[in-house]
């Protein structure tokens, strides 16, 4: 585990990806704007946006005025800065670790889904492919990534580009940050479930390996759907839980209250996922969190990637389809014969 | 004080002159009429009058499905270890023995290995009455040895589902369990041994986007609930009410999701017809 890895530089330097990080004056500005977007999500009579949605930045607002200091002991503020509102997003990590990056659209099936991102580019001069789910920063842009929540034809883009990458001996890279498959009627009827299954049984097949990159959110199956690698690496303040903190409590105690107990008693911290050896790698962020310095996580994030490049590409096809199978078949085996 | 001091003890009422009537019948979900209780039993859980299904455990399942009802259990020991102590309202540990005390079972899913129509196969049931059918590691572990255990002995498979889903109670393990069974249908696939899905009433989330949407066939029992997500995450999320018949199996099928609506008393010959078409046993 690289929890300490590398030295980390000293104080965050500000960034210049768009958005203002660091004194706590930005981040009360940061806060005021996102009200701004609460009030008008509620006015959007159409949107899609869930209360949940809703619900979700009103918690942003109020970690953003209380303002987390020191490192995250609980479970619960390692949600919230999972779903940090200026955590780098996948297109900003796509930014600062690639080149050449080369969108491509559409499942060649019904649609273009904006939530997720699939394309060619270059890492260190490797032609790979890059997939990742995708939030938006202001309220036309989460309307338009869907809060990062993948359709079906989103999960089949991913699938078709993976492909192509498998196809041309292209390694794929998959950055995860979403808060779940999105849950709506179209979505359904276009096969929610199917695609997401899809997915997980072709990506076991694909002849190049698969190096994953929890970020953010790793919201259960709309997650995974295009998780599974030969390599999946976690952010020491990303999450990735079979439901959300608010959803387990709503079902198992019936209220939102019991969320913080909730987020403890789902072990969905990387620091768990590790050691329950469901995730191979725990990456380290910048003091108080990747949304302090978005250029020094990539930069930590890089070496992690490139040795995984540089392991995996050596493998002779079958051994890593082989290994990956075997992976699989231990993952997670927690049961007794009694 | 004693103004309304009885002196003399109440009668005594005779207690067994009531008659037991108590869980001798139900009403039908479907057409809401009353049911005697056997009769709904020696119909397969299908309701007499209107064809509703019942849930059906899933030892009555296997034993409908194989041949005179008889099976060579796999994998019955295998037990959850709790591995995240998980507690909410109630500890996990003791959710786990009370299901176990009402199904005999220690998780949710019955493997068991027979004839179907002459011919051998594995087939899994899902336990709803056990945690509501979720899949934690135990199913997983079992799917996927059942998995296994066609591809060594070269047989064909029936996975009848019915579940609410991932185990929350065994966090991100219960959705690591979608990766291992899937990659193991993948070696299936190689096997070239048929997988047949059974969806049943109810069949959604963690286990719908996995096994049951990957069946070479997905055959739906009618009028079963098979989604992705839950109709009330979905009613909360877009703030509408959801149309009449919205994620029931005619839906599914109207929508290209399954092979065919095949009505309980049904579903073995189906499943035996396919296998041969399939040429599940030409060696």
């Amino acid at each position: 585990m690289r929890k300490q890895g590398p030295p980390r530089p000293g104080p965050p330097q500000g960034g210049n990806y768009g958005v203002i990080m660091g004194n706590s004056a930005d981040e009360q500005a940061v806060a005021k704007e996102l009200e701004k977007q609460i009030s008008e999500l509620q006015r959007a009579s159409d949107s899609t946006a869930s209360q949940e949605e809703i619900e979700r930045l009103r918690q942003q607002v109020a970690a953003l005025r209380q303002k987390v200091s020191g490192p995250p002991q609980d479970a619960w503020e390692r949600v919230l800065l999972a779903r940090h509102p200026q955590r780098p997003y996948t297109l900003d990590y796509i930014q600062m670790l690639f080149t050449d990056f080369m969108e491509l659209h559409g499942d060649r099936r019904f649609a273009d889904d904006a939530a997720m991102i699939a394309g060619f580019a270059q890492f260190e001069d490797r032609p790979v492919v890059v997939i990742g789910h995708q939030k938006g920063r202001d309220t036309k842009q989460k309307l338009h990534r869907n809060f990062g929540m993948v359709n079906p034809e989103g999960y089949r883009k991913a699938l078709r580009v993976m492909q192509l990458g498998s196809k041309f001996g292209m390694p794929i890279i998959s950055l995860i940050d979403t808060p779940g498959a999105y849950p709506g009627i179209g979505a359904e009827e276009r096969g929610q479930a199917e695609a997401i299954a899809y997915n997980l049984k072709e990506m076991c097949k694909l002849q190049v390996p698969v190096i994953v990159i929890v970020h953010g959110e790793g919201g259960s199956g709309g997650a995974l759907a295009i998780a599974i690698g030969d390599e999946v690496l976690m952010q020491e303040n990303a999450v990735y839980s079979v439901i959300s903190p608010e959803s387990c409590s709503s079902i198992l105690w019936r209220d939102w209250d019991h969320k913080q107990e909730a987020a403890r008693v789902l072990k969905l911290t990387a620091e768990d996922l590790y050691r329950m050896q469901l995730v191979d790698e725990v990456v380290p962020e910048p003091r108080r969190g990747a949304h302090m310095n978005h250029a020094q996580a990539a930069e930590l994030l890089r070496p992690i990637v490139r040795a995984c490049l540089d392991r995996l590409t050596k493998l002779p096809l079958a051994e890593l389809l082989q290994r990956r199978q075997a992976k699989f078949r231990r993952l997670a085996s927690f049961v007794s014969e009694t | 004080m004693t103004w309304f001091h009885k002196e003399k003890q109440p009668l005594e009422t005779p207690k067994e002159k009531r008659v037991q009537t108590e869980g001798l019948w139900v009403k039908c979900d479907g057409c809401k009429q009353i049911l005697w209780k056997k009769d709904l039993e020696a119909n397969l859980q299908c309701c007499p009058k209107c064809g509703h299904h019942f849930k059906l455990g899933s030892h009555a399942r296997l034993e409908m499905l194989f041949d005179d009802g008889r099976y060579t259990e796999h994998d019955a020991r295998l037990a959850s270890t709790d591995p995240l102590q998980f507690k909410d309202t109630k500890a996990y540990r003791d959710r786990l023995r009370h299901a176990e005390k009402v199904t005999g079972m220690k998780d949710a899913l019955l493997t068991g290995e027979g004839l179907i129509e002459g011919k051998p196969a594995i087939i899994c049931g899902m336990e709803f009455q056990f945690v509501g059918g979720s899949m934690g590691a135990v199913v997983g572990e079992k799917v996927t040895r059942a998995i296994d255990l066609c591809i060594k002995k070269k047989l064909p498979l029936v996975i009848v589902s019915c579940s609410g889903g991932a185990r929350m109670m065994e966090g991100a393990i219960s959705l690591m369990q979608m990766t291992k069974i899937c990659s193991a249908l993948a070696r299936l696939d190689e096997a070239r041994k048929p997988y047949i899905s059974v969806l049943t009433d109810p069949t959604t989330g963690g286990v719908t986007a996995s096994y049951a949407m990957l069946g070479d066939l997905n055959i739906a029992e009618p009028g079963a609930l098979i989604g992705f997500a839950g109709p009330r995450v979905i009613e909360q999320t877009i703030r509408q009410k959801l149309p009449e018949g919205f994620q029931r199996a005619e839906f599914l099928l109207e929508h290209g999701m399954v092979d065919a609506i095949v009505p309980r008393k049904d579903v073995k010959s189906f499943i035996a017809r396919a296998f041969r078409l399939m040429r599940a046993w030409d060696s």
